[in-house]
């Protein structure tokens, strides 16, 4: 039953569709086009009245046009004219033209909400669907405006028509999407939840789209879905494949509804009631038995339908992550799946055992597969499927397996796809270091990953391999050794030379003992490779030379020589030449002991988080705090950027320093990964400062930043010059400035929210940032909202958490980053995943930056996440609460302070606030009645801190006296900290 | 789901949905980006990939491909049962479905769409229901032109509500 022959077709329409089809080029078609715009504008504009007919084909071919891909400028007012038409074929056309051409044009969006207005509340369903279609698929805000109050009520309503509730729900979801302030939770959310129990499977399937998406926002409004989820996933699982009649797709009962109904458990921790858990084991059970079951059909639709019920069925028991039994068996499922003869599912076990491999109850079932996903990344077809191989070696490699995963990789490079070498030279480095047990290991792995893949190999690599060598004094003289003979190589790479030149600059004094290669041969070979270097290792090169005439001074003479010919010291480059000047100068007039302490030893490195996992992180996509921590680290670099027009004074100073890799290549913090004794760390901190001292940074630092943005383009081998135009994209760009310094006043806004959750955060004249957050456990969520308080459009809109220092390891705070473009007037909501993994005293930072009306906004704020928002009070009777005060009597246990009230000392707004730290308040406890007394346990990831608090108010004095005794004395101490500010 | 295209395997864009706001200017990068992406792809290969912070499901059905960019928790296979099922709807309210009906009736083929899935979520799974939607308002169509060529001249007061329920 072709369309053609139902009375709509439009012949005009067929016409011209025919006639673009029949162009010869690219210039005919144009041409056509141009001739038929002319044509519907003279008729638009034309003095006779044009029929619906008419008016419907003419938009028609419009939207044609448009789709084709060619800018369409007017028609929008005929097509609104069309939504108010009686004839339905007429409305339906003017609908898409709305939905698929939206403009922001004022005076059309109120003629369009009217006509919405107007079908709505028509009270025929197929009218009212075709409105809420249309709100859905345009999902703006001034829609949102109009019709978020209105869209409940129809959706719960006892009279509404099943194929409206559906489109109700989903039209709900997209405004609550795009504008989630306007959808205001009220009576409607409870019966919305029940929709779960709905007759029909289309509203449920439709309702439950909403509820998921409300769950994941508001949990514990929506909870009561748990139990009807279950039992509406029970019926189905247990259902005969005929039972559901329609909804059976290919024998499989309701597969997208069931796929839904896991998500949305996923949303929830286990259920606590046992009779509803039993139950949705017994689901799960049962799903992993029929994928056991031979099949019903031999259609692919049948297979893909079950094993996605099955798919996501293992991502629920890998969610709740508390079923050794299930998460087991759901492994050797996927252990089936790694060798099936679908490359789909193939690709999807490698993926989902990704996952699997970070449980501790499945982590060595997944380690029985890896043969099997060696072999994947040796033999599949298909890169995307080689490179899931090569995320679950990763993900499954621990101390046992290290050294064969590493050397599996390392071959598979050699012939690896470009687009995710990168990706495996940042794996394989960060495994060699984490499981190096010893270390020549470690320098052999990263020197063959240069020789492999050189060009991947990106600045952190070969910084983290330098300073571990510098750290680590047994592995020096193995490490001049053999990058001494990977330079004999007559072809190495430049990042070869690069560590070849700063390891035997420090360190080639360990090997010249031997004539092979002494202080001269050294030289020469490092020499060798100079002039086919770029202007950032040849500066290196230089302090190389530098610290050659300290080591070995019979070289002094050679160098000199070299450093004083014109090539150098009248290099173009002003790097360059100015370093030459410099050392020679330095050589010639400096005492050796002068010499000796300018140029000594590198001191180690300070122990930080590794910025290679930092760059994996971000090459993965967008959303892990460690992101920011890298973009921390680029500040530092480019401060020392500009430090680099330094008196001669200083000059001594930086040479030492020039061919230090800069500090943006902090490299993995080696505490948490080696298991030979740890470093030396007493010089770190002097290192610091000479660091923020002046130095200038290694050049290539600034080089980096232009490979890292085609990074993230994701380069594939044809797309180059869509490439090009992607980085020339400067619109959309983030702005590229450093993260301003926190504000002055960011730590009194942090006090302001110690005792309460939600507020205000910030507000100056273009921006105003509200606040809610919630916690349980060791885990908060917060919701930011961004409110633009202009009428102008903030562009490149980002906003970045960064945990600073330790707080990184202690707090882990999870994002996805927001839509660049705010809207005046509008506002934005970003959500952040909090969980407190040890305790901390610092506040994670949160940058925003924008553009507004051409100027870039650059503030940070401290993010009010304390320590106490992880509380969970406890209520204890008085002789528990001075047992256990006594138990805590050791010195450090105890913080205490004595300072004077700053706000009301009124007994309710104490108790208030209290209450808002997150404490019990126990009362009769304290024997005089003045005094306040709390107690609550802090959880976080590794332990729980107890602690008890006493406030002894003097009104007299307006004084308080304040006392925290807690099982962990930092905690104690930045309690007290906190407190005394808030009274 | 974020967006779905439908190209044919010279490249010409036949169909797109988009669920999240995005300018015109983005919406033709990431067109062009992903058909030349797709398209470079081999058969045999696996249906899924992974594109900026998206996954993408495609498959190819005659001379179309079929492609739809989801989220990082959403589900492959089914997204991948969702594209079929769309093509079911096309084939059964065309009648074994090719590309050209697709491009003159492309307006048909959107509507087919919004009854299926609404703001990238299935709205409607079964066949029957949304082929009954959509043949209704075909039906209500016919019907008032039926009635408009017998009381030519009143247009303005039918009353399609009463048409509906007849």
């Amino acid at each position: 039953m072709p369309a053609v022959s139902k009375g709509d077709g439009m012949r005009g329409l067929a016409v011209f569709i025919s006639d673009i089809r029949n162009c010869k080029s690219k210039e005919a078609e144009i041409k056509r086009i141009n001739k038929e715009l002319a044509n519907i504008r003279s008729k638009f504009k034309g003095d006779k009245a044009l029929d619906g007919y008419s008016k419907k084909k003419y938009v028609c071919k419009l939207l044609f046009i448009f789709l084709l891909g060619h800018d369409i400028d007017f028609g929008h007012m005929e097509a609104v004219n069309l939504l108010s038409s009686n004839k339905y074929t007429e409305k339906q056309i003017g609908y898409l033209f709305i939905s698929v051409l939206v403009n922001s044009n004022s005076e059309l969006i109120r003629l369009i909400n009217n006509a919405i207005k107007n079908d709505l509340s028509s009270r025929n369903p197929t009218f009212m669907c075709l409105a809420l279609h249309c709100i859905a698929n345009v999902g703006s805000r001034e829609m949102a405006e109009a019709f978020a109050s209105e869209i409940p009520r129809i959706l719960v309503a006892g009279d509404t028509m099943d194929s409206v509730k559906q489109s109700a729900a989903l039209c709900l979801l997209r405004l609550y999407k795009t504008s989630p302030d306007l959808v205001l939770m009220g009576e409607w959310t409870s019966r919305v939840v029940h929709l779960l129990n709905d007759q029909h499977m289309g509203v449920v399937t439709a309702a439950i789209s909403l509820i998921t998406c409300l769950s994941q926002k508001n949990p514990d409004e929506f909870k009561t879905c748990v139990s009807l989820a279950v039992s509406r996933l029970s019926r189905i699982v247990s259902s005969a494949s005929t039972d559901l009649q329609d909804y059976t797709y290919y024998f499989v009962p309701a597969p997208w509804l069931s796929c839904k109904l896991l998500r949305l458990l996923q949303c929830y921790p286990p259920p606590e009631d046992g009779a509803v858990k039993g139950r949705l084991v017994e689901c799960l059970e049962t799903i992993l038995n029929k994928a056991q079951e031979p099949p019903k059909s031999k259609k692919v639709q049948h297979s893909n339908a079950k094993n996605a019920i099955l798919f996501e069925a293992i991502s629920l028991i890998i969610h709740y992550d508390s079923e050794p039994n299930l998460l087991v068996r759901a492994c050797n499922q996927l252990g089936q799946f790694l060798q099936h003869r679908e490359t789909n599912l193939r690709y999807l076990a490698l993926e989902s055992m990704c996952t699997l491999a970070s449980s501790e109850f499945s982590h060595e079932a997944v380690k029985t597969h890896i043969e099997t996903v060696i072999n994947a990344l040796k033999t599949e077809r298909d890169v995307s499927v080689r490179q899931r191989a090569a995320d679950l070696l990763y993900a499954m490699c621990d101390r046992s397996n290290a050294k064969q995963i590493v050397a599996e990789m390392l071959s598979y490079l050699e012939t690896a796809d470009y687009s995710i070498r990168e990706e495996m030279v940042l794996k394989v480095a960060i495994l060699a270091e984490k499981y190096a047990v010893d270390y020549s290991w470690y320098v052999d792995t990263i020197l063959n990953l240069i020789r492999i893949a050189g060009d991947y190999v990106s600045e952190e690599v070969w910084y983290r391999v330098i300073q571990i060598v510098i750290n680590r004094d047994d592995v020096q003289g193995y490490a001049a050794k053999t990058v001494f003979e990977a330079l004999q190589a007559p072809a190495c790479h430049e990042n070869m030379v690069k560590v070849g030149g700063y390891i035997l600059g420090e360190f080639g004094n360990l090997i010249a003992g031997d004539p092979r290669s002494s202080p001269l041969v050294q030289f020469n070979l490092l020499h060798s490779k100079f002039h086919l270097c770029s202007v950032p290792t040849r500066a290196l090169l230089l302090s190389a030379y530098i610290k050659f005439i300290n080591l070995f001074p019979e070289t002094k003479a050679t160098i000199q020589e070299v450093l004083r010919c014109d090539s150098q010291i009248r290099n173009s480059d002003v790097e360059l030449q100015q370093r030459a000047v410099e050392y020679l100068k330095l050589s010639s007039i400096a005492s050796t002991d002068v010499l000796a302490t300018v140029l000594e030893e590198m001191p180690p490195f300070p122990e930080r988080e590794s910025s290679i996992l930092a760059k994996l992180k971000k090459k993965k996509g967008p959303g892990a705090v460690s992101v920011t921590e890298l973009e921390d680290n680029k500040r530092e670099g480019g401060e020392l950027n500009g430090g680099a027009d330094r008196g001669p004074d200083t000059a001594a100073m930086a040479a030492s320093n020039a061919s230090t890799p800069s500090p943006s290549a902090d490299l993995l913090g080696i505490r948490s990964s080696a298991p030979v004794g740890a470093a030396p760390t007493s010089a770190g901190n002097l290192l610091v400062d000479v660091f923020s001292e002046a130095g200038p940074a290694a050049p290539s630092a600034a080089v980096n930043d232009d490979g890292f943005l085609r990074d993230l383009e994701q380069p594939t081998e044809t797309s180059d010059s869509l490439l090009v135009e992607g980085s020339g994209d400067s619109d959309s760009a983030p702005p590229s400035e450093d993260p301003a310094p926190p504000l002055s006043e960011a730590d009194e806004l942090l006090n302001k929210f110690v005792c309460k959750n939600n507020g205000v955060l910030f507000e100056n004249q273009l921006l105003q940032i509200g606040i809610k957050s919630e916690y349980r456990q060791n885990l908060g969520r917060m919701y930011l909202f961004y409110g633009n308080k202009t009428s102008v459009q903030f562009a490149s809109f980002t906003t970045t958490v960064s945990c600073p220092g330790e707080l990184q390891s202690q707090l882990n705070v999870q994002t996805k980053p927001v839509e660049p473009l705010v809207e005046g007037g509008a506002q934005i909501q970003q959500v952040l995943n909090i969980e407190c993994l040890t305790d901390f005293s610092d506040a994670p930072l949160l940058n925003i930056k924008f553009r507004y009306g051409g100027a870039l906004q650059n503030l940070t704020l401290k993010l009010p996440v304390t320590i106490n928002k992880f509380f969970q009070p406890t209520e204890m009777a008085s002789n528990d609460f001075f047992q256990r005060w006594k138990q805590l009597s050791q010195p450090q246990q105890e913080a205490q302070k004595i300072f004077k009230a700053n706000h009301s000392m009124d007994t309710e707004v104490l108790k208030a606030k209290l209450l808002g730290l997150g404490t019990a308040l126990l009362d009769n406890v304290d024997p005089n009645p003045e005094n306040y007394v709390c107690a609550g346990v802090i959880q976080t990831k590794g332990q729980q801190v107890g602690c008890l608090l006493r406030l002894e108010p003097n009104a007299q004095a307006q004084m308080y006296r304040l006392t925290l005794r807690c099982s962990k004395d930092s905690v104690s101490r930045r309690l007290c900290e906190l407190l005394a500010e808030q009274f | 789901m974020q967006f779905m295209l439908l190209f044919s395997r010279q490249g010409k864009l036949r169909l797109q949905k988009w669920y999240v706001p995005l300018s015109d200017k983005e919406k033709k990068k990431i067109t062009r980006e992903l058909v030349q992406t797709v398209l470079a792809r081999k058969p045999k290969m696996c249906s899924f990939l992974e594109w900026r912070d998206l996954k993408i499901v495609y498959k190819r059905y005659a001379s179309l491909y079929f492609c739809c960019a989801i989220e990082d928790q959403d589900n492959e296979l089914i997204t991948l049962e969702i594209i079929h099922r769309y093509v079911e709807l096309l084939d059964k309210y065309f009648g074994s479905v090719c590309e050209l009906d697709i491009i003159f009736n492309f307006e048909k083929a959107y509507f087919i769409l919004d009854e299926f899935l609404l703001g990238g979520e299935a709205q409607e799974t079964s066949k029957k229901n949304v082929l009954k939607a959509i043949e209704q308002a075909d039906l209500l169509q016919e019907n008032i032109d039926f009635q408009m060529r017998l009381f030519a001249g009143t247009v303005g007061e039918v009353n399609i509500a009463v048409v509906v329920d007849q």
